[in-house]
């Protein structure tokens, strides 16, 4: 039963796991027979590559404004939604939609044409009487914010998981709340966000992985651009391998990722004891 | 009386939010729809209006359907369809194998075959490429549909997780009535399993059709010649500056590009939502 996924685990990721290792550690542009240089390649990465420094703060950066706007605004917007009112799945299902088709080259040309030259942004800006000589993606200071911006508006998902969320928590907690007149900060600090937080982390953790392996806003809308102000990690990674032929290069850089997002799950892991709260008699 | 008046203030102060909301995120689709019927001469002129001041739309859709690099389009919306339902289909039965497998078959290693199902979820499927490709290359399957197919025939760590976790909410006793009565292991899971999890296989199917019909990185690495090209590859050539600058033809091949996923969350809205609530998937 196990079979046909072993299968395709043993050929797509533990030969491909055990020759990248091996390729990082060689000099390799596919043509050539790869030599073996030790570490040099992450020795490269860490000392003489000024490229691999921007792209990994370009990508930090993105990750770290991404995942908690993105977080914040999904658990404010199920919080509204959590009441009683009238057409509520509409709503639902208009935030939701962007999360679905957000990753496609469809919106990535669309988010290009709103925010760049000539475009929505800009054109809305210049009848206020703001004039602009670059666009928002012809900007280094906002062009990333703009993809950031991207990543914001699909926060439907996490919008749902938290209304899931929210729902299970036991109405008795807030009824007890309220019999003591706690005023509604003080519910939403003590109740509803410490019964979160396996959620919260849960996201987190997907969210955090997710969000270093943005591509395709950074290839589509800027292909890194200007000046390398949008360059994402793994575009960088791509450039290396099939711009450059600098496969075992590439190679290292792909396990120093692997690497940043490992140390992030550890910490993130253990330092879950002191912030995340389980409910007593659950997993 | 005050407080019934406080209430409907309340309800619509939401219903205004909660609309404005609704249109800002929908606003990037109406844009698309909006602009692929305007004239390309017109395009520009008020780039922010979702009413076109010249209709263009025949020749918009006309001049996309005829394709780009000598391809036409109807071949890139077969590619991908192709793709996306083998793909598809053997994503989805292969990991209800694996899941069946983890969740009620003992065997060896199964708790480490598992951390490695785990594994291939936390790390990103980009850092694999470039050994990815030298295997595909040495296959001979570099610019074949077969390599688009090969990632995903295998099953997914989202999906086995998915299930595993399904089928341990269904009691032992119904697969081990079941093989009493001489099913056999197969016929167990088909006859008996998979109508009780058909709404996680059901979840998985519509996750994996929208990440195969959206993925863009594994082909733009696997596949050079446009007649293998997916739509997202197409669109990706459309916009090229160099060989393109119908941006009428672009708007509207990118809204066609889009159709099915909106059919497909349209038909199975309500397993998404509730699959999302289950689990926390990303869509």
């Amino acid at each position: 039963m196990l079979t046909p996924w072993l299968f395709g685990f043993v050929l797509m990721w533990l030969i491909p796991m055990i020759i990248s290792i091996y390729y990082s550690l060689t000099d390799f542009n596919l043509l050539n027979t790869p030599s073996f240089i030790g570490l040099d390649n992450y020795v490269r990465a860490f000392t003489g590559d000024a490229t691999f420094w921007q792209a990994l703060k370009v990508t930090f950066i993105y990750v770290f404004f991404l995942v908690p706007l993105r977080l914040a605004f999904a658990l404010f917007v199920a919080m509204l939604l959590n009441k009683d009112h009238r057409g509520l799945g509409l709503y639902r299902t208009l935030y939701y939609i962007p999360s679905i088709i957000g990753g496609s080259i469809a919106v990535s040309i669309v988010w290009k044409q709103i925010f760049g030259n000539q475009g929505v942004a800009m054109t809305l800006l210049g009848a206020f009487g703001i004039e602009q000589k670059t666009s928002f993606l012809g900007n280094t200071h906002t062009a990333l914010g703009v993809i950031i911006l991207m990543g914001v508006w699909q926060f439907g998902s996490s919008m749902l998981i938290f209304l899931s969320a929210l729902k299970q928590i036991p109405g008795s907690l807030y009824e007890s709340a309220m019999v003591d007149g706690a005023k509604p900060w003080k519910v939403f600090t003590k109740i509803t966000l410490p019964m979160l937080t396996p959620t919260i982390f849960f996201n987190l953790i997907l969210q955090i992985v997710n969000g270093f392996r943005v591509f395709t806003e950074s290839y589509v809308i800027t292909d890194g651009g200007p000046l390398d102000s949008t360059l994402s990690y793994v575009l960088y990674m791509y450039r290396r391998a099939f711009t450059y032929f600098d496969m075992g290069y590439s190679c290292a850089l792909a396990w120093i990722l692997v690497a940043i997002i490992g140390v992030f799950t550890v910490v993130l892991f253990k330092t879950q004891g002191s912030w995340v709260h389980y409910e007593a008699g659950r997993e | 009386m005050g407080m019934h008046k406080k209430k409907t203030i309340h309800s619509v102060m939401f219903h205004v939010g909660a609309c404005l909301l609704g249109f800002v995120m929908i606003y990037p689709l109406l844009w698309l729809l909006a602009s692929s019927f305007k004239s390309n001469d017109t395009m520009f002129l008020n780039p922010y209006s979702l009413i076109p001041e010249v209709w263009d739309a025949a020749k918009n859709y006309a001049s996309g359907l005829e394709g780009v690099g000598g391809v036409p389009f109807w071949r890139f919306l077969l590619n991908s369809f192709e793709v996306t339902i083998v793909g598809m289909v053997g994503c989805v039965l292969s990991s209800l194998f694996a899941a069946y497998a983890f969740a009620r078959i003992r065997f060896r290693f199964g708790n480490f075959w598992f951390g490695c199902v785990m594994m291939t979820m936390m790390i990103p499927a980009q850092v694999m490429v470039v050994p990815q490709y030298i295997i595909l290359k040495k296959l001979n399957l570099i610019d074949t549909k077969v390599a688009l197919v090969l990632p995903w025939v295998f099953g997914g760590a989202f999906f086995i997780f998915l299930m595993v976790q399904f089928f341990q909410g269904i009691p032992r006793e119904l697969d081990e009535a079941a093989e009493i009565d001489g099913c056999g292991r197969i016929s167990t899971l088909f006859r008996i399993l998979v109508p009780v999890v058909q709404p996680a296989i059901i979840t998985s199917s519509i996750f994996a059709f929208y990440w195969i019909w959206q993925d863009f990185f594994q082909p733009l690495i696997f596949i050079s010649s446009p007649e293998n090209f997916t739509i997202p590859l197409a669109l990706n050539m459309y916009l090229d500056p160099d060989s393109y600058n119908n941006y009428g033809g672009l708007f509207a091949m990118s809204v066609i590009s889009l159709i099915p996923i909106i059919i497909f969350f349209i038909i199975f809205q309500r397993y998404l939502v509730e699959g999302i609530a289950m689990d926390g998937i990303k869509g």
